[in-house]
């Protein structure tokens, strides 16, 4: 394999020299990547350093490379805000609640959907796929939550939308096409059963896609306040994001200020907490993402639309 | 288990011998049940005058009544209008990601390529929230980034955030932005599936880059191409909720309000439930239709369909 890309490699370089064509489609290419790179990350960078600058240096657009009149008050500033610190113990309960229950409820279901002894396979198939394109809509479906008493309820966070069924696709894509059917047959004829089979045989070989299913519902939960939203009332159940959309978007905070020199000041910290309050609630999900990426490249994502 | 071997009894044997299976999908089934299907019972208040107080069974029919209040309400153009720019618009972006994977395809695997894929994706990773919030921030004529920029060269920013006229231009490309490195794996896990040989066969025959790129990589990215181009026209009117609800102020309501925001605020926030249930369900029959419309169309003109 080595040997055949390394021929490739140096016959595609002979050609490469005597097409001057490739060579500035080469230098556009790269040229352009820079400039995409910079403006992908630029304004994250730019959100970092205004977090620890003054925040009239920042308004005068002083700020570009560097923090300008280094300062922490925006960090010190969030940690006196008891709000955001209720709605983050309760988005990590939620993320570690929803996805053990999301992972569970999906793998599962797609492990049986993977299997081509399974009777009624396609019909429940369908079932599930049914509801992607056809839903009850926003008002019957909060009429279904009440009716259950989930209304302003821890559980409603993490139970009644934790059937995915893209993901429910993807992972049966993933069964079929790595775990062999050869398997099952050998257990079978050892004495055991499907359960056991699915623990002790499926899960440890499914690792990659536990990962990644796990990261993406883990996501889902930490970002998501449409829910919220719609079906919490009481504030001490609020998720980070919630909180996050009062302080970013609605700008609460000012409200409750007063008048004259004081009021500045507090409207100056305000201002400097939006860019550390980003930080703080972007921060630990990127962190997730750097130990899942190594499965992506195990043919999740082919596997999710070629069915 | 083909049609012509069905038996009664080895049906039964089947179900009773995978039990363990019928275990498995259990709780996703259960979960679909009560809150996807129990809802899409629900619709049926659109054509009934409901009052929580006789619950759903118990209201008086209404007929159409409902549907026609929004046909004749000066909402009516306003949001299927709005819904449709904010759509049509974001669908032209759709061949990006394309384009995005083929660049990062011709790139030579090495530090860059890879520093480059990571850095693409993180926005991804960005909550809705702190993404408006972000936006609101940095385009702010005044005290943001943007402003900043414009004061450098001695102009004056748009206000980016309270324009109706940009409204869909700032929703559409901040999303780009947001999500085309994301959107981009997928193709690239398609093309990394592409032989080897024939890049080598197309070499010796004399390709440019460019040529094969034309003959080779774009044929391999159809398939999955068109895919998802369906999905993304079975949604046409569905235009999320979440970001275009946050991004919504007075200065650009004339072209933010779209069906899912006027379903939300006619529903829960002023509890008309029979009125937003009709326009809930008018939005997704237009999507299925058009869903199965742009199915059949692509089962006609090429091989790939959902089903």
């Amino acid at each position: 394999m080595g040997f055949v890309e390394a021929a490739t490699n140096k016959s595609m370089g002979k050609v490469k020299n005597s097409r001057s064509s490739d060579t500035v489609m080469e230098i556009a290419m790269y040229a352009f990547a820079v400039i995409f790179l910079v403006i992908l990350m630029y304004p994250l960078f730019f959100i970092i350093i205004a977090s620890f600058s003054d925040p009239s240096a920042v308004a005068n657009g002083q700020v570009w490379l560097f923090p300008k009149g280094f300062t922490m008050d925006g960090y010190r500033e969030l940690l006196r805000h008891e709000n955001i610190w209720i709605g983050y113990r309760n988005t990590i309960l939620y993320t570690v609640v929803g996805t053990a229950i999301g992972l569970i409820v999906n793998i599962s279901a797609a492990y049986a959907l993977s299997r081509k002894d399974l009777f009624g396979r396609k019909f429940l198939s369908l079932f599930f796929i049914f509801t992607m394109f056809f839903n009850g809509g926003l008002i019957p479906t909060f009429l279904t939550v009440r009716d259950f008493h989930l209304y302003d309820t821890f559980l409603v966070m993490v139970l009644p939308f934790s059937v995915i069924v893209y993901d429910i696709i993807v992972a049966r894509t993933f069964f079929q096409s790595s775990i062999p059917g050869d398997l099952w047959e050998a257990a079978q004829i050892d004495g055991c059963g499907n359960l056991r089979y699915f623990v002790q045989v499926v899960l440890p070989l499914s690792k990659a896609i536990i990962a990644v299913l796990g990261l993406w519902i883990a996501v889902g939960y930490w970002n998501s306040y449409f829910n919220a939203l719609i079906y919490l009332k009481n504030p001490d159940l609020y998720p980070l994001q919630l909180i996050l959309r009062n302080i970013l978007i609605t700008n609460q905070m000012q409200s409750s200020m007063g008048t004259g020199e004081a009021a500045q000041i507090a409207l100056r910290l305000a201002n400097l907490m939006r860019y550390s309050v980003i930080i703080v609630a972007t921060v630990p999900i990127l962190c997730l993402y750097p130990f899942v990426q190594k499965y992506f490249n195990q043919g999740v994502m082919i596997g999710a639309v070629k069915e | 288990m083909r049609a012509g071997q069905f038996a009664p009894g080895r049906t039964i044997g089947q179900i009773r011998r995978n039990w363990g299976l019928y275990l498995l999908l259990l709780p996703a089934v259960v979960l679909t049940l009560l809150f996807a299907y129990k809802p899409m019972y629900g619709v049926i208040i659109a054509f009934k005058d409901y009052s929580p107080a006789s619950g759903i069974t118990g209201s008086p029919w209404a007929g159409f009544k409902y549907f026609e209040k929004f046909f004749h309400s000066y909402q009516f153009t306003t949001t299927i209008k709005n819904t449709l720019v904010i759509s049509v618009y974001s669908l032209i972006t759709f061949p990006i990601p394309i384009l995005l994977a083929l660049m990062v395809n011709q790139m030579r695997p090495n530090r860059f390529r890879r520093f480059f894929q990571t850095v693409s994706y993180m926005p991804h990773f960005i909550s809705t929230v702190v993404m408006v919030g972000l936006m609101m921030i940095l385009f702010s004529p005044s005290t943001g980034l943007l402003g900043s920029l414009y004061q450098l060269f001695g102009g004056e920013a748009p206000d980016l955030m309270g324009s109706a006229g940009l409204f869909s231009s700032v929703y559409v490309w901040s999303d780009v932005w947001q999500h085309v490195g994301w959107d981009s794996i997928i193709y690239i896990a398609a093309l990394s599936a592409v032989d080897p040989s024939l890049y080598e066969a197309a070499t010796v025959d004399g390709a440019s880059r460019f040529h094969k790129i034309r003959y080779i990589d774009i044929p391999m990215l159809m398939p999955t191409a068109i895919t998802l181009l369906i999905l993304r026209v079975g949604g046409l009117l569905g235009v999320g909720f979440e970001k275009v609800y946050l991004m919504q102020n007075d200065l650009n309501i004339t072209s933010s309000e779209i069906l899912s925001t006027y379903v939300y605020k006619i529903g829960l926030l002023s509890s008309q439930y029979s009125f937003s249930s009709a326009i809930n369900l008018f939005n997704t029959v237009i999507n299925f239709i058009l869903l199965i419309m742009v199915n059949q169309i692509s089962k006609k003109f090429s091989e790939n369909s959902l089903w």
